[in-house]
């Protein structure tokens, strides 16, 4: 029971030096605000990574649906199978060090950039392929009967197709965001005061790792409960506009 | 629509040597007709002979892999001719309807003859309510395909089609999909159309409607048209064997 008692000690000695390291952990020397600053960071790059996804991930995505229903559009589509690939088959930890270290390593660039540039292009690798299965998944007889109007193939996707595979993907889409703000969390590697770099410089400075590291927890948490909430909401709305 | 009398002489659609592969299967194999406006032909045959391949050859939701189709005298096959154009005027009824389930009955109607033909949403809703008003269902204008019959989209369907004032009407089996209580409805907006003097080319099951409709009846087999006449000719005196017996099937 020796373990068991080690853990209850420290327990109760949490409990009642709850007050002293909330002091020393957000109120001392201001320290609350690497927390505010690093939310913000965080926010900024997931906001701007998942407008550079989506865009990076439509287009993706309507290259690869055209060249598999018309068979055309083959060199685009050999370009987009490649950064498939690349991007989904390698960590992002190390194509955010690749594109920090390598492609603007001469540069001075703001950091902020750099993570947006990265994290959004890959996301746009995910959004593509769940975006690419929203589209194939809408009936054939939508695409000619869009044709049949006489709109181009432009038209068709975008006032008959797309919204109807929109709606279907949503959800995944919504979980795809949240995974992207999860793993902006990475943002550190490139000493880009984040979140999770907040908590822990926190740490580093307190040498106290449990209320930071909670806090921070405790707030990412919170944020992907609210985008939750909202997702569910938005599908909600889409799905009764239709019955 | 009236019929356009300087028009008349020249066919409205005329294919030539028509074929269509699919990979190894040959689908159509040379189809010459000529398709006049207020025509109505009907195209019949067993199932697999190419009907529907025929018809979407003509507004070249098939490529054809041989042969030319002139529409309103232009060659529609050549690659130079912006078909967008073309099938404005060529209007398209499906077996499965396809509707726009996202869109409202009204948005289905007016989305092609605004963003097409440039018509503000008055012009274009005036002349919806008013096609509704004629099919019966001008108060469904606000509802979703979902909450519709089948006859109703379909009769829908038909309504989306005629609002891009089109000057032929392309029918794939437009019945095939209803319920059989829901055919008489839509068959009823299709005779309006030809006592209108609708241009249509119409493939179907439903001989008795052919016989009673039809301007001309088509008969297809393997690819190929083996079999034309005026209705009563075609039902009462079949030339070919192929159709006494297609026909002893089917009647
Ligand atoms: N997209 C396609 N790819 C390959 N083969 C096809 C395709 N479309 C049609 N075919 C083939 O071409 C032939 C003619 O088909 P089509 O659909 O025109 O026949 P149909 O007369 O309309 O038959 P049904 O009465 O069953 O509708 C059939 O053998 C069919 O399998
Ligand atoms: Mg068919």
């Amino acid at each position: 029971m020796n373990f068991l008692s080690v853990i209850w000690d420290k327990i109760l000695l949490f409990f009642l030096g709850i007050g002293d390291s909330f002091y020393l952990n957000f109120i001392k020397d201001n320290r609350w605000e690497y927390i505010v600053k690093g939310l913000g960071v965080t926010l900024e790059v997931t906001f701007f990574a998942v407008i550079v996804g989506i865009l990076l991930g439509f287009i993706v995505a309507i290259i690869r649906s055209t060249h598999d229903k018309t068979g055309k559009l083959k060199f685009l589509n050999f370009i987009c199978n490649l950064y498939l690939t690349v991007i989904r088959g390698t960590p992002v930890v190390v194509q955010l060090l690749i594109i920090y270290f390598v492609i603007f390593g001469s540069v001075r660039i703001d950091k902020v950039v750099v993570a947006v540039i990265a994290f959004g292009i890959n996301s746009g690798a995910y959004v593509a392929e769940i975006v690419r299965s929203g589209i194939m998944s809408i009936d054939k007889g939508q695409f000619e009967a869009g044709r049949s109007l006489g709109f181009n193939y432009i038209q068709t996707m975008v006032y008959v197709i797309l919204p109807q595979a929109l709606k279907n993907v949503l959800p995944a889409l919504g979980n795809e965001f949240i995974v992207l703000l999860k793993e902006t969390s990475v943002a550190g590697y490139i000493a880009l005061q984040d979140l999770t770099k907040a908590g822990d410089i926190i740490r580093s400075e307190t040498y106290s790792p449990l209320m930071p590291l909670l806090a921070v927890a405790v707030i990412y948490l919170s944020v992907v409960m609210l985008l939750s909430f909202l997702i569910k909401k938005l599908e909600r709305r889409l799905r009764n506009s239709e019955h | 629509m009236n019929t356009n009398e300087n028009k008349s002489t020249e066919a409205l659609i005329q294919v030539r040597g028509l074929k269509k592969h699919f990979k190894e299967l040959n689908a159509l194999n040379g189809i010459d007709i000529d398709i006049h406006q207020g025509d109505v032909v009907f195209v019949v045959g067993p199932s697999g002979s190419g009907k529907s391949t025929f018809l979407r050859c003509l507004n070249l939701l098939e490529e054809p892999t041989e042969g030319t189709i002139l529409f309103e005298g232009t060659d529609i096959t050549d690659s130079k001719t912006n078909i967008n154009i073309h099938r404005q005027k060529m209007g398209m009824v499906f077996q499965q309807f396809n509707l726009f389930p996202h869109m409202t009955i009204l948005k289905n109607l007016t989305i092609g003859p605004m963003k097409l033909q440039k018509k503000s949403f008055e012009e274009a809703k005036a002349e919806a309510m008013r096609l509704l008003e004629r099919v019966g269902l001008a108060d469904r204008a606000n509802a979703y395909p979902n909450q519709l019959s089948g006859g109703q989209k379909q009769r829908i369907a038909i309504v989306r089609a005629l609002c891009m004032k089109p000057d032929v009407m392309l029918f794939d089996e437009p019945t095939s999909a209803l319920d059989p209580e829901m055919v008489g409805e839509v068959l009823s907006v299709m005779r309006d159309l030809a006592e209108e003097k609708m241009t249509m080319v119409v493939v179907t099951h439903e001989m008795a409607f052919a016989k009673e409709v039809a301007s001309r009846v088509i008969f297809m087999d393997g690819g190929v048209i083996l079999e034309e006449a005026a209705p009563e000719e075609f039902f009462e005196n079949p030339k070919t064997e192929r159709l006494q017996s297609f026909l002893a099937k089917v009647l």
